[in-house]
Parts: C-alpha cells; structure tokens; sequence
C-alpha cells in the first residue's frame, strides 16, 4: 500500500479514537458541566454526616449548585466538618441553612441548602451555621419504639 | 523420583522462572531506551499503527456492540425489578469505562495484534533477518521492535475509547430505542454517575498499562522464541496466555487501587 494511503487511513483511526474519547467525556461523563475554578468553598459542622460521601451534589431547591469537596473530622468539637464547592453563579444569604437529606428512601445523600432572608451574602471560606444531621434510621426506629412503648403503657399507671 | 532429586528439579524450575523474569525485565528497559528512536522514526510506527489499530477495528467495533448491547439487556432485567431501568445507561457506562473497555480491548488486542507482532518478530528471527541487520550495523531493537511497541502503546488507549463509545450507543440503541427507557434519563443518569477523571481518566490509565504489557509480551516472545517453526508456534500460543493472564492480574490490581476508595 502507498505511504500516503497509510498516513490517510491512520489519520482516520487516530481521528475516530479521539472522538469516541470526546463523546464519552462530553456525553457519558459530565465534562460538559464542569468548569475550573468558578466555585467557591463553604463549610459547614454536622453533629452526624451519615453517609454522605466526597462529590455528593448540594443542591437548594432541587437543583444542584455545587458538590462536596471534603468531609473531615474536628476532634476538638466533635463534629464533621464538610466542605462544599458552590458555584460562583449561585449566590446564598449568610443565614442560609444545611441539612443532610436523603435522595429517595435508600438514595444517597446529599446536602440541601435552606436560604434564610439576610442581606448579606456567604463568601468563599465562610461556614453555615445553622444545620441538621443526617438521620440515621436506628436512632430513628430506636425513638418511633420508645414513643410506642409510652403509648402502650395503661392509663393510671405512674409515668 | 527420590526426594533429592526431586528437590533439585524443583529449585532448578525456580531458578529457571526467575531467570526468565529477569531477563524479560533487562529487555524491557531496553526496550524503553529504545522509544526515543522510534519518535525518531516516526514513519514507521504509523506503518504499524496500520497494522496494529486500523486493522483491528473491526473486531473492536463488533465486540464493543455486542457487550453493550448484551450489557444493557441484562442489566435491565434486574435494574427492572427494583424500579431503576434507567439506571441502565449509567451501569453500562461504568462498566464499560472502567473495567470492560479496557480490559476485553486488550484481550482481543492480545489475540489480534499480539500474536501477529510475535510471529512476525519470530519469523524474522529465524529467517535471520534481524542478524542481517545487525550486520548492516543497524539496530534491530531500534529499528523492528520500538516502533511496534510505540505504536502498540498509541492504539491500546483509541481502540479502548472506541470500544467503550460503541458499547455505549449500542447500549443506548437498546435501552431507548428497543426497550423503551426514556433518552433523557438515560442521559442524565449516565452524566450524574459518570466522573471525567475517576472513570475515564483511570480508565484510560488503565489502557496504557495494557498497551504497554500486551505489546512488551508479544515482542519479548517473539524476539526470545527459537527459530524454528515448533518455536514461532509455541511463542504466538505463549503471547495469548501470558499477556491476557497478565492483563487480568493487572487490572485486580489497577483497580484495587483506583476504585476501592469510596
């Protein structure tokens, strides 16, 4: 075969190997919504984080407005600490609230933001400060039996 | 056989694979110090890139239909009962993306590609080919068998791109088109799941090192067979088990270390 033919035909090959990367990472992946430094970071300190795992989506109101770049662990509080990356288009009151929610029964988890009513803005590096745990279903089922066991109990007897 | 010797036959057959071990590792660094030649001449890795890519596509095309269109009917099955069929493409993705594409494109790269670089090298080296151009004073491992490994190198990544990309449209072909799953979830599930550098990045890692190991198998076995025909045979058989045994150990242990963490 000419060499030409053969530089054509690699040409080709090379050509389509590129293009099977770019519609997997423009299609199948979510390149397309990615976009470099045009987030900023925001913390927030959770008694409990569940099960909620690094690159969960935060989302207010349904929508996704960031994900979540770390979760750590503060030994002197107690507490974990999670730190989201929101986009910069978004912006949220300084009394916006976090709380951990559960997409579907057994879904993952995810952090929703509650925006409050202040007028000042979060910035890049600020903490929410109002939050609620994640809810963990022994807690949950271990409180739905107490409360049954107190409903059981005859009338006149003493609490 | 009495215990010494039997003993004695055992060590013998240690020392024999470790021999060989270290002697596939002396000639892959070899090899390696030979790769800036091959950018050299880089004319004749695209003749093998002909040789090795183009020519396989169609065996990767095919197969790369076939597991995912075969990937989304099955999983459907399943994901069906708990109410998830759209979960379909995203499973399909992630599979072919991380494990799969990779892996069954070095497969059939190996039985493919692998095989023919082995018998050519072989036959090239029994016909003394290789001894002719050395006495010509030009450097067979620079002029033979970097190029194919460079070139083996480039095609793994694109073949495996190709794979996972046609296994995906089949995957949608059957999913949306036969099934009835709707094409916007199908989508959107994929793209929530699907991470640019966790997935396809490590998965085309991944390629690389398969590229890497099939081609540098193919060649070694080629380039070490006897040369003789029974030789050039046992080495094409040899290419096939020890690079796809090779791939598979290395794809545990690629995974276990990109995909175990959470």
């Amino acid at each position: 075969m000419e060499k030409r033919q053969i530089e054509t035909l690699v040409g080709f090959f090379v050509l389509l190997g590129a293009l099977a990367i770019v519609f997997l990472s423009l299609k199948a992946a979510n390149l397309a919504s990615f976009s470099f430094d045009s987030t900023y970071p925001v913390t927030a300190r959770f008694d409990n984080v569940g099960g909620l795992k690094i690159r969960a989506p935060v989302k207010s109101a349904g929508v996704t407005v960031g994900r979540i770049a770390s979760i750590l662990f503060d030994d002197k509080a107690f507490q974990g600490v999670v730190t989201m990356q929101i986009d910069r288009r978004y912006q949220f009151p300084d009394d916006t609230s976090a709380k951990i929610l559960t997409a579907g029964l057994l879904g993952d988890q995810y952090i929703g933001l509650e925006p409050g009513a202040d007028d000042k803005n979060l910035k890049a590096g600020d903490s929410i400060k109002i939050t609620q745990s994640a809810v963990v279903l022994e807690n949950l089922i271990g409180q739905m039996l107490y409360s049954k066991a107190a409903e059981g109990r005859p009338k006149d007897s003493p609490k | 056989m009495n215990p010494p010797a039997l003993l004695a036959a055992l060590g013998a057959a240690a020392l024999r694979i470790l021999q060989s071990l270290g002697h596939a590792s002396a000639f892959f660094s070899v090899l390696v110090r030979r790769l800036p030649a091959a950018f050299r001449r880089f004319d004749l890795s695209i003749v093998q890139i002909h040789a090795i890519g183009n020519l396989s596509l169609v065996i990767i095309i095919t197969s790369g239909a076939a597991v995912g269109g075969v990937l989304a009917l099955q999983s459907y099955y399943s994901l069906n009962r708990y109410g998830a069929a759209e979960s379909v493409g995203l499973l399909v993705a992630l599979a072919l993306l991380r494990e799969l594409g990779p892996v069954l494109t070095a497969l059939l790269f190996a039985g493919r590609a692998g095989t023919s670089l082995t018998a050519e090298i072989g036959l090239m080296k029994a016909g003394e080919q290789l001894a002719a151009m050395e006495m010509m004073a030009v450097d067979p491992l620079s002029r033979v068998l970097a190029p194919r490994f460079l070139a083996g190198i480039i095609s793994m990544p694109l073949l495996s791109a190709i794979f996972s990309a046609v296994g995906i449209g089949a995957a949608y072909v059957v999913a949306v088109k036969m099934i009835g799953i709707d094409s916007a979830a199908f989508w959107s599930q994929m793209q929530d799941g699907v991470d640019v550098f966790d997935d396809i990045g490590n998965g085309i890692i991944k390629t690389i090192v398969f590229g890497v190991s099939t081609t540098f198998v193919a060649l070694y076995t080629g380039y070490e067979s006897e040369a003789t025909p029974e030789g050039v045979a046992q080495g094409t058989t040899r290419t096939v088990v020890i690079s796809s045994v090779a791939v598979l150990i290395l794809d545990f242990l690629l995974t276990s270390l990109m995909f175990s963490t959470p």
